[in-house]
C-alpha cells in the first residue's frame, strides 16, 4: 500500500504544483514521455546488465563466492560473537554478505532469511544486537559491482559506466562501517533485556 | 588506454579461465546468469513504466524544483547537490521509485555530470533500507527491531553525504 501512496501523491501533488505555476499543460506530454523513456531504459540497459548477472553467475558456480564467505570468517567472529558459536549461523551470514558483495541478489536473500531465522530463534520477537546489526549489514549495500546502474549509465551515454566503481567502494564501505558502529552504540540505549 | 579500459576484459578473462579451470561449464553459467538478468528486468519494467511515468510528470508541474529549494540549504551544508534531494528522500522506500529518480537524472544532467555521477554512486551504494529490513525481520518473525531502524538510516546519510564527497574526490567537480 505504501507504493500507493507514493504514487498516487506524485501524480495528485503533480497536477496540483501545475495548476499552481502554469504548467499544467506540460503534464500529459510528461507523463507519456515517462512511460517510454521507462522501456527504452530497459532495453538499453539489457545488454550490460545480462552480461553481468552471467559474470556473476560464473563466479559463484566456480566457487569465487565460496572462498569469498570464508574470507569474511573472522570478521564476523569479532563483529557478532554470540552468532558466531553456531556454525550454521556463521556459514549462512558469510554466505549472504558473500553473495550481496558479488551482488547475487537471488542468492542473498534467501540465505539472508534463512541467517535472520537463526539469529531470532528464543528472542521471542525481540531482534538480538547481532541479528540488528545484520539487518543494518544488509539495509547497507556493499556490492563491489553495481550493475543495475552500470546500466542505466551505459544506456545514457556514459563513457565509461564503470568509472564510478572506486566512488562506490568509498562511500557503501564507509557507510557500512558507520551503521555498524551507529547499531553497537545504539545497542547499548536500546537494552536487549528491559 | 587506462587501467580502468583493462579492467573489464581481464576480469572476464580471469572469471572464465578460473571457472574452466574448475571444471566449470563457463558458458551454460553465462547465458543462465544473462536469463536471470533479463527475468530482473522483466520484473522492473512494470513499475518502471508507472513510477518514471509519476516522476516526469512530478518534475514538468515544477513540485521537483520547489523540493529541491526547499532542501537545497540543508543539502548546501552537507556537501550533496540540491538536484538529488528527490533520490535522497525515495532511496530508502522504493528500489525500483530509486532507480526511476536516478536515471531521469542521470538523464537530465548527463551520465558523465557531477550530478549524474553522484546519482548513480547513490543508487549503487545503498539498499532499500525498509524493505531489506521488513524482508529479515519478517520472515525471522521479529516484531520489535530496536535500533535497527535508526542504524540503518544513518548509514544512509552517511552513504549520502559520502557519495558526493567520493565523487568530488574521485573526478573533482
Amino acid at each position: 500500500m505504501a507504493m500507493t501512496w507514493l504514487w498516487t501523491g506524485m501524480v495528485s501533488l503533480s497536477l496540483l504544483f501545475g495548476a499552481a505555476t502554469g504548467n499544467l499543460g506540460a503534464l500529459g506530454g510528461a507523463a507519456l514521455d515517462g512511460a517510454r523513456s521507462a522501456v527504452e531504459l530497459c532495453v538499453t540497459m539489457a545488454g550490460v546488465m545480462c552480461l553481468w548477472t552471467g559474470v556473476m553467475e560464473v563466479m559463484e558456480r566456480s566457487g569465487l563466492s565460496g572462498l569469498l564467505a570464508r574470507a569474511f570468517r573472522p570478521l564476523l567472529r569479532r563483529l557478532m560473537p554470540r552468532a558466531s558459536r553456531d556454525p550454521e549461523t556463521l556459514a549462512a551470514v558469510s554466505a549472504n554478505l558473500s553473495a550481496n558483495m558479488l551482488g547475487l541478489g537471488n542468492a542473498a536473500t534467501p540465505l539472508g532469511i534463512r541467517a535472520a531465522r537463526l539469529m531470532a530463534r528464543g528472542g521471542n520477537g525481540t531482534a538480538s544486537d547481532d541479528l540488528c546489526l545484520f539487518v543494518v549489514l544488509n539495509t547497507a549495500s556493499i556490492q563491489l559491482f553495481p550493475t543495475t546502474v552500470a546500466g542505466v549509465r551505459a544506456a545514457l551515454g556514459a563513457a565509461e559506466p564503470f568509472d564510478i566503481l572506486p566512488a562506490v567502494w568509498l562511500a557503501s564501505g564507509v557507510a557500512v562501517a558507520a551503521g555498524a558502529g551507529m547499531a553497537r552504540l545504539l545497542a547499548r540505549v536500546w537494552r536487549e533485556r528491559p | 588506454m587506462s587501467v580502468s579500459d583493462l579492467a573489464i576484459p581481464l576480469l572476464l578473462c580471469f572469471v572464465g579461465a578460473y571457472g574452466a579451470a574448475r571444471r566449470v561449464d563457463v558458458y551454460a553459467a553465462l547465458t543462465k546468469g544473462a536469463e536471470e538478468g533479463l527475468g530482473v528486468l522483466l520484473r522492473v519494467l512494470p513499475s518502471l513504466v508507472a513510477l518514471l511515468t509519476a516522476v516526469y510528470m512530478f518534475r514538468a508541474s515544477g513540485a521537483m524544483d520547489c523540493l529541491a529549494a526547499l532542501l537545497a540549504p540543508l543539502l548546501a551544508a552537507l556537501g550533496i547537490p540540491p538536484e538529488t534531494a528527490p533520490l535522497l528522500l525515495i532511496r530508502p522506500i522504493s528500489g525500483t521509485g530509486a532507480l526511476a529518480v536516478g536515471s531521469e537524472l542521470m538523464e537530465r544532467c548527463g551520465a558523465d555530470s557531477y550530478v549524474g555521477r553522484v546519482a548513480a554512486v547513490m543508487l549503487g551504494s545503498s539498499e532499500t533500507t525498509f524493505y531489506t529490513a521488513a524482508v529479515y525481520c519478517g520472515a525471522a518473525g521479529v516484531t520489535r527491531t530496536r535500533h535497527t531502524i535508526p542504524a540503518a538510516l544513518f548509514a544512509d546519510g552517511v552513504m549520502f553525504v559520502l557519495s558526493a564527497f567520493a565523487v568530488r574526490m574521485v573526478f573533482g567537480t
